[in-house]
């Protein structure tokens, strides 16, 4: 058998019990023209100082509603938007430091919502998947190789794909070659953001037990962002509650599904559909759209909707409590010293 | 992990059967419209009857003849009548198409390279880049395109070179907006975004995702702008500015010929004829190139 | 539900689109009735064909592209035989429509109060200050916070719900006796999306307006519908009730439907998904379209088109393996 010369995984360097990626208080605020000329900027707080980390082969889930900062995260830990500030360490090394920016992006690789948008619509879905290797050094004709190979393992014929361009396939056939595109790197983490979201159901299940299998062969760790709380109880170890650009809960996904400790976690989850028309739901959990990032609300951002909104919200940001199982909730009603009446301590 | 575990296919087996590509489907497209086809046809007999002016030409188109002036459409001798001066219309057209063609394409030519390039640049940088360029561009649409080639064509002084270098000036804002426009609009797509995570460099986005995308646009604008040009380019002929006389040029003629409007209309009448079919023609393949080149789902 | 004579009803509706690549079959030979006051969720995927038999039914389609043949019947009178004239007199004050995407149905250039006064007073001619009046109590049927306030704005002044409910808002100007609701939530945020259902919910009940709502999602369709028709390559493969279809499925694109769809409990199972994808419109099998799909595939689905046979429990399923009543 001819050995292809792709590039190789990249080494595992800070060892089994290492987090893959610690990020410490990353934030973006994005400079907002006002209506009107003499209008004052305005600065809209997508992403304000989140901490999380994620462990070696590991799936995290995340969710929240438009405008929570879900994809601005993914597109700050690609670095295809740059942090105002807050730090990033990739296996033990820190990113921008002993790792470069070119080597992150060879380690950590992302799959976009729109299957169609991600290709470049005038290369053939050859070129597209050859792209990246070439770019990194491997020959032409060794990419190539390596192209047909990946289109195999993500469940097409690699004869029949290969010459065709992004216009000629189904969704599903494209979103499938995004996948296979972002592994050609041989990367430790996927990003997937919204991956499956456009799919149809039918589809989408295709799709969902490749990734599965995928994060297997490969090794892989995920990240994966979605609105929809099935599939991330389905595919996640662990799930990222986001609102306003804060982590408002984070935690194992079985704990925070059983019993989610943030109220806006518990309004999410009871404004999930039911699936049998004898058991409908009765009321909604909260009022209101989700509140626009441009001049959030103090304090807790969430008290605006928040039933069990008290004084201490507005005055004082809730800081992450942890429940412990490693599940932390950022509210002052788990917090006993926060001077919410209704605060109640956790064992 | 092993990855050499995993099934591979040698490279010499891997076959990559184009399927039709993006070029074969536009052709396809452009067969299949028959207004566009036409005009296409229409203005390759018109370039080739310009190239091969000398071989075509029945006689010199700079022979005067005092004797045989304003002869009508049929004349023995002079299939398309004479001038003013007894010069053969046929062949001062066959001669000026050369001049007008010339006009029509260099400038444009100029103006894609100088201008798409501009437009690029500031499109796929943006920030402060992009506000230089483009304020600096904005400067020069605050005078209409044909005060604009009449006033540097009079600052730089009468002359063919001149007044290309003129309408370059004058084509160079438009193409800069057109390719900044839609630069940005194809940065933003995220196949632009997934080739910069995968560590790809600028120019090579530049080069492989960003040209191919824009260039179509670009181009299908500045076709447009080729009839455009030709016109102004008569026009600054027919004020004095552009080609001079005894040379042969569609709008140089029309000037010359304006006199005779009463004498011999039809015969007055024919460089105009030429300038209208010629822009015409480029307007509508442009249009036809437009929509033969989209990309459809 | 006394009147035995449906408000709508539907049969043998086809509908072909002329595309550079063929002829596609968008929908093909479907029948339903819609009684008043029911809520009829028609399930599908993209491509399945709802969308495209929701606007036939508001003669919304583009008449030079599209072939259609069938028979569409409105409050007794033949939709495809009327004038353009009755049609529009028809949209908006017997049938009117709710988009997926309000941003885009709404005309950004006039108020919300503007646009609702407008079409109450072009359906009823009443005066401008009773329209408005009108479109004040509708703001605050529809549930928008100081609607007062809210009849001046802007379409891109208002959040995503807010907007879908001025839509609903301006659907119900004229009390339609039939809403058609295309995909009214996907756009939406999940709590609002629940606050918007539930809403559609209360306004049905409350006016007895009969709802065709065209989903994607399972879950819409167990919250809203009476009655479901899934959709599938232009065809309703089963129709019957909501109980019957979504907790009973007897079609096989039906079950394989909602077997891959991801809910609680298959954490660390295996997504029974159905293999491959929805067929191309342009060149649909002579027989059963969803058999190439099909783990239950015989010989006689390739030959022609399945039977509609309806089941002891009234529902029909087009599947030569149901089982016809006794």
């Amino acid at each position: 058998m001819t050995v292809v010369h792709t590039l190789p995984p990249a080494p595992d360097v800070g060892g089994p019990a290492e987090p893959l990626l610690k990020v410490e208080g990353l934030t973006k605020h994005f400079p907002v023209r006002g209506t009107g000329f003499f209008a004052p900027k305005l600065v809209a707080r997508a992403v304000d100082g989140i901490t999380f980390s994620i462990a070696k082969g590991e799936t995290l889930g995340v969710v929240g509603e438009s405008g929570c900062g879900k994809s601005t995260t993914a597109r700050l830990l690609m670095r295809l938007i740059e942090p105002d500030s807050g730090s990033m360490i990739f296996d033990g090394e820190l990113v921008g430091g002993e790792l470069s920016l070119r080597d992150l992006r060879r380690r950590m690789q992302m799959v976009f919502q729109d299957s169609y948008a991600s290709l470049n619509p005038r290369l053939t879905i050859a070129d597209s998947l050859a792209f990246a290797p070439v770019v990194h050094g491997i020959p032409h004709g060794e990419a190539m190789a390596a192209a047909a190979d990946l289109l195999e393992q993500v469940g097409l014929d690699s004869a029949t794909v290969l010459g065709r361009y992004p216009h000629q396939l189904s969704g599903g056939q494209r979103q499938r070659i995004n996948i296979a595109r972002a592994l050609a790197l041989h990367p430790r983490l996927v990003i997937l953001d919204e991956a499956v979201s456009a799919l149809d159901k039918s589809v989408e299940a295709q799709v969902l037990n490749l990734l599965v299998d995928l994060k297997r062969s490969f090794d892989l760790t995920y990240i994966f962002i979605s609105h929809d709380l099935n599939v991330v109880h389905y595919i996640a170890d662990r799930a990222m509650v986001m609102y306003l650009g804060k982590i408002v809960e984070l935690g194992p996904v079985d704990r925070i599904y059983a019993a989610p400790a943030h109220p806006y976690t518990r309004a999410l989850f009871s404004a999930r559909l039911s699936s049998d028309p004898e058991r409908r739901t009765v009321a909604v959990a909260i009022e209101g759209d989700p509140p626009n990032p441009i001049n959030p609300p103090s304090g807790c951002r969430f008290r605006t909707r928040c039933p069990m909104a008290a004084e201490v919200c507005a005055a004082h940001e809730p800081a992450a409590i942890d429940l412990g199982f490693g599940h932390s909730v950022a509210c002052h009603l788990h917090d006993p010293a926060s001077g919410h009446a209704e605060a109640r301590a956790h064992v | 992990m092993d990855t050499t575990a995993l099934p591979r296919i040698p490279p010499d087996q891997v076959k990559v059967s184009r399927s039709p590509g993006y070029w074969a489907t536009v052709g396809r497209r452009i067969l299949a419209d028959r207004v566009t086809l036409v005009c296409l046809v229409l203005l390759a007999t018109i370039a080739l009857a310009a190239v091969f002016a000398d071989v075509l030409a029945p006689l010199d188109p700079l022979k005067t003849s005092m004797a045989k002036r304003l002869r009508p459409i049929g004349t023995p001798g002079f299939p398309l009548g004479t001038d003013e001066l007894g010069r053969d219309i046929l062949s001062r057209l066959l001669y000026g198409g050369r001049m007008s063609l010339l006009m029509g394409s260099w400038p444009v030519a100029n103006a894609l390279v100088i201008g798409g390039t501009l437009g690029i640049v500031a499109g796929f940088f943006g920030g402060r880049l992009n506000m230089v360029i483009m304020r600096t561009v904005d400067v020069f649409y605050a005078f209409p395109s044909v005060l604009l080639a009449v006033a540097i064509s009079g600052a730089l002084g009468s002359g063919m070179k001149n007044a290309i270098v003129a309408l370059t000036i004058v084509f160079v804002p438009p193409l800069v907006r057109i390719a900044e426009t839609v630069t940005t609009q194809v940065r933003n797509l995220d196949f632009v975004e997934a080739a910069r995570a995968s560590g790809a460099g600028s120019p090579t986005i530049i080069r492989v995702h960003l040209l191919p995308n824009v260039m179509g646009a670009i181009v299908v604008y500045a076709s447009g702008l080729f009839s455009v040009s030709i016109i102004l380019a008569s026009g600054l002929s027919f004020l004095g500015l552009g080609v001079e006389p005894p040379q042969a040029e569609w709008g140089l003629m029309l000037n010359t010929l304006r006199q005779a409007i009463y004498v011999q209309p039809w015969v007055a009448i024919l460089p105009g004829m030429m300038i209208f079919v010629t822009s015409i023609c480029c307007n509508l393949a442009s249009d036809g190139l437009r929509a033969a080149m989209e990309i459809k789902q | 539900m006394s009147d035995p004579t449906p408000l709508l009803s539907v049969t043998g509706l086809n509908v072909a689109f002329q595309t550079p690549r063929g002829t596609a079959q968008a929908v093909n030979g479907i029948d339903f009735t819609l009684a008043r006051g029911e809520v009829l969720c028609l399930l599908g995927e993209s491509g399945s064909g709802k969308s495209v038999t929701l606007r036939a039914l508001m003669r919304l389609l583009p008449e030079q592209r599209s072939r259609i043949s069938g028979r569409v019947t409105i409050a007794g009178e033949d939709l495809y035989g009327l004038p353009e004239r009755r049609v529009e007199d028809l949209r908006g004050k017997v049938v009117s429509m709710v988009f997926q995407e309000p941003m885009l149905a709404l005309d950004p250039v006039y108020t919300i109060g503007a646009q609702i006064a407008e079409t109450i007073v072009r359906h009823e001619r009443v005066s401008k200050a009773e329209a408005g009046r009108r479109a004040l109590e509708l703001l605050e049927k529809v549930q928008i916070p100081s609607a007062k306030r809210r009849l001046e704005a802007y379409p891109h002044e208002m959040s995503g719900g807010m907007r879908q409910r001025a839509m609903i808002a301006l659907a119900l100007a004229c009390n339609p006796a039939i809403l058609l609701a295309d995909e009214p939530t996907t756009a939406l945020d999940a709590t609002v999306q629940m606050q918007v259902l539930l809403l559609l919910r209360r306004l049905q009940a409350e006016t007895g307006m009969a709802v065709i709502m065209v989903t994607h999602d399972i879950g819409v369709a167990a919250e809203t519908a009476d009655r479901v028709a899934v959709m599938y390559a232009g065809r309703i493969v089963e129709q019957g009730t909501a109980a019957q279809v979504l907790k009973t499925p007897q079609h096989p694109y039906a079950t394989g439907l909602f077997a891959s769809t991801v809910h609680a409990g298959l954490k660390d199972r295996r997504l029974d998904a159905i293999p491959g994808a929805p067929p191309d419109l342009t060149a649909l099998p002579p027989g059963c379209a969803f058999a190439p799909r099909c783990a239950r595939r015989r010989e006689a689905c390739d030959v022609g088109q399945p039977p509609k046979i309806r089941m002891a429990d009234a529902r029909e399923v087009l599947c030569v393996d149901a089982v016809a009543a006794g």
